[in-house]
């Protein structure tokens, strides 16, 4: 090996090459570490949501490691990119279950992605949190889901929306399971407030022209129009809404506007702006935890260009309340840990007071209604202690512990 | 393909390597592993289904994956419905088979040929994507089994020895039976393709002219290769389905039509192995890749295909054969004192 | 009244729409049987000039008729010196490589400006047409397509340079012999093709969100339009906007976007066996 030929440069490199490849991306600090494992997309169309997610993540654990650890080890991340595909969701999924073995695991972004991997992490036994607001209806005792249902938000966004500005609604919604239900969800209390849905249209989500839809709504003439649009494609809905106009004719309120914390930053303030949304945080919650929260998130992604939505929150909220029970519990066995979690302990967190349900290990939560100005959302009102009711409709895990579904709430 | 394959030897070769992989490797190997070989095998199955209509029938097709999706969603819900998985077995295989055949009725007697068959096939798999996401609502189930749109179909049961419904396969003989089927498939096509029909179909890929010149009915002759290859995608996209266990119209989409070209392209056009071997490496590819943080998997996924094109247009089991009849030769012209062979 | 008034002028729009998305992709493809797969990506490039652009200071209509058909021109002949070159009557070598090329965009915009950025608000507002109101915008963009394709055409039919053009596309090796240097005239449509679909991404990025994936949802709609056209770039590719744009649109105002999609797809398929070689196969024949 005294001259470098170019066939050994390349055998060399080349090994190098595969040696990176086949090492996860955090090294291994050795084996008497806490594994916990994180599944957010990376790469590929759901990115913009999933970095952010990801980065609040491995601040929360490094947060974690710098107070010592738990239980006399360090916390290591396994984290994977499933590049917005679901079926690598499932192989990740199971090799954090099986090859890693891991203690826990945070993440999945879509329903989609959730309803791929929860079934195999409940098969392993590997405790996992869903940290994403979702239509609600999951009932697993092997899961604990932190983000808000429709039950919190739409029922407290809808009257209070129909109070501003009058009882016509016009729905606008993703065609797709989550879009369904908000839409249904809306229906319901729009109804029982005494208005009238005058109309609901449902879109693919690569639909990027909403030209026909924005005349027959100009044509239906309602009071506001709610939006459940989901994902980039949507976007153009609102750009060509305030294009033709109507931004000053009829408001919008959205059940999902700025849930990625990415569709401020995309939009313009022009379009952007008197939109309303609720949802378990923003940024402009004022108590001191999310104060040195957001600081902290700003030292450590000084360059994020995304704004902290409720989904990496909630992210951040699932690590800490895991870890604050492996201390409590002394121990990272999902039973022993379950117990602690549904012993009705409230947690102070950035978004406010969390609690869980034991009943559906859902999120009681605080929830906030607020509007977008120049790209910001200002809080207009706190409801405190809102439970995840559509979701303890169908489940209790209490008297049912082996469920293993998500149910269908028909309304 | 003047010879028998049952002269060739390398024909015995693949299929002891795959009997021998099917044997060996659960013993061998922990099931995590066995579990991720296992969609190698499934999706080899699928890429041989390309490979077969396009490099032994002239038939490119950028819409294998509607077939695929097709045998997934008609195996996912007939198992749903049916409660075992047999018989949705053979109608995954069954029903794209004919599908293909009315497509290729469509097509073939239609006289579209080139790139426009090419337009026609992705157009029908995009049609099936647009309304397989369409389908969220309640109102879209047939039988038990509701469709889902974006999300899918969940919970799809786990295939089972064919009438004992409760005798579900765990994951390695999960593996062990997929290995045999893609054997089988193997063996088949290889046999297909030596056959007087196969060496037809190879003529007419050659010269179509020429070949309906001689009297062949060239329009009936890829009408049947396509239906062949859209049976086989189905039957792929069964076993992805019971995989899996869940299924959504990514099945459908043309990201998984152009996987399957990069698979046989990356192996090899014109070979059975060759697209084997290109879902080993490109998928391992894909999955290595989403675990590392360094560069964006997409973007590295895409130089590496561009590099295929540009520097291995023959893919590689074809390049690779190249370099080893002329090492033979070479090896054999050293050995009779620098003379030429023969 | 009003309302039929609406529905036209929608559907005028998304005839404008589709030709602006596939004349770029028609030219490097009539003139040069080569698929560009990235066209998705050529058209994001496009919308990220602009939007990168304007959040520098730049004025938006320089970003949108300059700039961005400039970047996204000098990027694609970068491209067919680096790859398509190589290609040349290999079509599905073409299309695979330019796939790869494809994701290789997506992941490079990603790694280098992100997949966030501010992006750029309509010029113009609304105008008022009896009870409903349109985006002015709207009367831009079909304004521009219909540039693009009197621009192609005068070019095309007037000047030596589309003579040349012509002569390669009809017949390239009988060009080559009189004296023609085809590679010059390739790596040139190429650009320009380019330059085109860069025009057209800019145009987008004021009404749709600009973000690095944003092309796969386009991509698509650009090549049926294409291949429903034919080979003749300004004839095909009106006549199969036009024809698809009505029925697409006239579907999605009666029943919704979904069904709207479908018939475009269908109406594609029915075309194209009846039609094989695209509508400008059969009739238009001698058309541009």
């Amino acid at each position: 090996m005294t001259k470098l030929s170019r066939r050994n440069f390349l055998y060399t490199t080349g090994a190098a090459a595969a040696a990176t490849l086949a090492s996860p991306l955090v090294a291994r600090a050795g084996t008497d570490t806490i594994k916990v494992g994180g599944l957010h997309d990376l790469s590929g169309a759901l990115d913009s949501t999933g970095v952010p997610m990801n980065q609040v993540f491995q601040l929360a654990i490094k947060e974690i490691n710098d107070a010592g650890g738990l239980l006399g080890k360090q916390v290591e991340a396994v984290i994977y990119d499933p590049q917005s595909n679901m079926s690598l969701y499932s192989q990740y999924a199971t090799q954090l279950a099986l090859k890693d073995k891991v203690d826990v695991v945070m993440g999945g972004i879509t329903s989609a992605s959730r309803e791929t991997i929860r079934p195999i992490f409940h098969r392993y036994n590997t405790f996992y949190f869903y940290n994403t607001q979702y239509e609600g209806g999951v009932c697993d005792r092997n899961e604990i889901t932190l983000g808000t249902t429709p039950a919190q938000t739409v029922k407290r966004v809808i009257p209070y929306a129909m109070n501003l500005y009058g009882k016509k609604v016009y729905t606008v919604a993703a065609d797709y399971n989550y879009g369904h239900i908000t839409a249904a969800w809306v229906k319901r209390y729009v109804e029982e407030n005494g208005g009238e849905v005058i109309a609901t249209e449902f879109f693919p989500l690569d639909v990027a022209q909403f030209g026909s839809t924005i005349s027959k709504i100009q044509g239906a003439k309602p009071d506001f129009v709610l939006s459940a649009m989901v994902g980039t494609s949507h976007l153009g809905f609102y750009r060509q809404w305030a294009a033709a106009g109507m931004k000053s004719q009829i408001p919008i309120v959205s059940t999902v506007y700025g849930a990625g914390g990415t569709e401020q930053v995309i939009l313009t303030h022009e379009e952007s702006d008197g939109i309303i949304a609720s949802f378990g945080y923003f940024e402009a919650i004022d108590n001191p935890t999310n104060k040195a929260f957001l600081e902290k998130v700003a030292q450590e992604y000084p360059d994020k260009k995304w704004v902290m939505s409720e989904i990496s929150e909630v992210t951040y909220e699932g690590m800490k309340i895991w870890a604050d029970a492996v201390k409590e519990a002394g121990s990272t066995k999902r039973d022993a840990l379950l117990e602690v979690l549904t012993s009705g302990k409230t947690y102070d967190m950035p978004a406010g007071k969390v609690k869980i349900d034991p009943k559906t290990q859902h999120a009681v939560r605080d929830v906030y209604i607020a509007t977008c100005k120049d790209g910001v959302f200002g809080i207009n009102e706190t409801f405190p202690d809102s439970q995840p009711e559509d979701t303890q409709m169908v489940c209790d895990l209490i008297k049912d512990p082996k469920s293993n579904t998500q149910y269908e709430i028909s309304l | 393909m003047e010879k028998s394959v049952l002269r060739d030897p390398g024909f015995y070769v693949m299929v002891a390597i795959g009997l021998a992989a099917m044997l060996i490797l659960p013993v061998v190997l922990d099931m995590f592993t066995i579990m991720q070989i296992t969609q190698y095998v499934v999706l080899a199955v699928f890429a041989l289904s390309l490979g077969y209509i396009w490099g032994f029938g002239g038939i490119l097709s950028f819409g294998q994956a509607a077939f695929f999706g097709l045998g997934a969603y008609t195996f996912a819900v007939a198992a749903i419905n049916i409660g075992e998985t047999t018989i949705p077995l053979i109608l995954a295989f069954a029903i794209p088979c004919l599908f293909g055949a009315a497509l290729g009725y469509f097509i073939f007697y239609g006289r579209l040929s080139d790139v426009y068959l090419g337009v026609v096939t992705m157009v029908v798999t995009l049609l099936f994507w647009k309304l397989a996401n369409h389908t969220a609502g309640p109102e879209y189930a047939i039988g038990e089994a509701r469709l889902g749109g974006f999300n899918g179909i969940p919970s799809i049961p786990v295939m089972n020895i064919p009438g004992e419904p409760e005798a579900m396969l765990d994951p390695v003989q999960m593996f062990q039976v997929f290995m045999g089927f893609l054997i089988v498939v193997y063996i088949v096509l290889r046999l297909l393709i030596a056959s007087d029909f196969g060496r037809v179909s190879i003529g007419i890929r050659e010269n179509e002219t020429r070949a309906s010149l001689l009297g062949y009915d060239v329009r009936r002759h890829k009408l049947v290769v396509f239906a062949i290859g859209s049976g086989i995608a189905g039957l792929a996209g069964a076993m992805w389905a019971t995989y899996q266990a869940f299924i959504d119209p990514n099945a459908f989409s043309m990201e998984m039509s152009a996987k399957a070209l990069v698979w046989v392209m990356a192996g090899g056009v014109g070979t059975l192995v060759g697209p084997i071997i290109g879902v080993i490496l490109l998928q391992w590819l894909t999955l290595k890749l989403g675990t590392m943080e360094l560069l964006n998997s997409l973007a590295v996924l895409g130089a590496i295909m561009m590099v295929l094109v540009l520097a291995l247009p023959k893919g590689i089991v074809p390049t690779l054969r190249k370099l080893i009849v002329d090492g033979w030769t070479l090896a054999r012209r050293k050995k009779t004192g620098g003379k030429a062979d023969e | 009244m009003d309302y039929t008034l609406v529905v036209a002028l929608e559907m005028i729009r998304a005839i404008a729409w589709l030709v602006l998305l596939a004349s770029g992709l028609a030219i490097i493809f009539g003139m040069m049987r080569i698929i560009n797969f990235a066209h998705g990506e050529f058209l994001m490039l496009g919308g990220y000039t602009v939007v990168i652009s304007t959040n520098a200071g730049v004025n938006e209509w320089v970003s949108i008729l300059i700039l961005a058909p400039v970047v996204v021109g000098v990027f694609g002949i970068i491209v067919e010196r680096l790859v398509i070159q190589r290609l040349y009557g290999r079509i599905l070598d073409s299309l695979l490589a330019t796939w790869g090329l494809s994701m290789l965009m997506m992941g490079g915009v990603t790694m280098i400006f992100g997949n966030t950025v501010q992006g750029v608000s309509t010029p113009f507002g609304g105008m008022k047409i009896g009870a409903y109101q349109v985006p002015i915008y709207n009367f831009v963009l079909i304004g521009f397509a219909v540039l693009v394709l009197v621009a192609i055409w005068c070019v095309l039919k007037f000047t030596k340079a589309g003579l040349i053009a012509r002569a390669t596309m009809q017949n390239a090796d009988m060009a080559e012999a009189l004296g023609i240097r085809t590679r010059w005239v390739y790596m040139t449509t190429f650009g320009i093709g380019s330059a085109i679909t860069g025009l057209a991404g800019g145009l987008l990025a004021p009404v749709t969100g600009v973000v690095p994936t944003m092309g796969m949802n386009l991509v698509g709609q650009s090549f049926i339009t294409v291949i429903t056209g034919g080979a003749s770039v300004i004839a095909g590719t009106l006549s199969s906007a036009t024809l698809l744009g009505t029925i697409s649109q006239g579907v999605t105002f009666l029943t919704g976007p979904v069904y709207g999609d479908a018939a475009l797809l269908v109406t594609a398929l029915v075309l194209l066996r009846l039609l094989p070689q695209g509508i400008t196969g059969r009739i238009f024949k001698r058309s541009l």
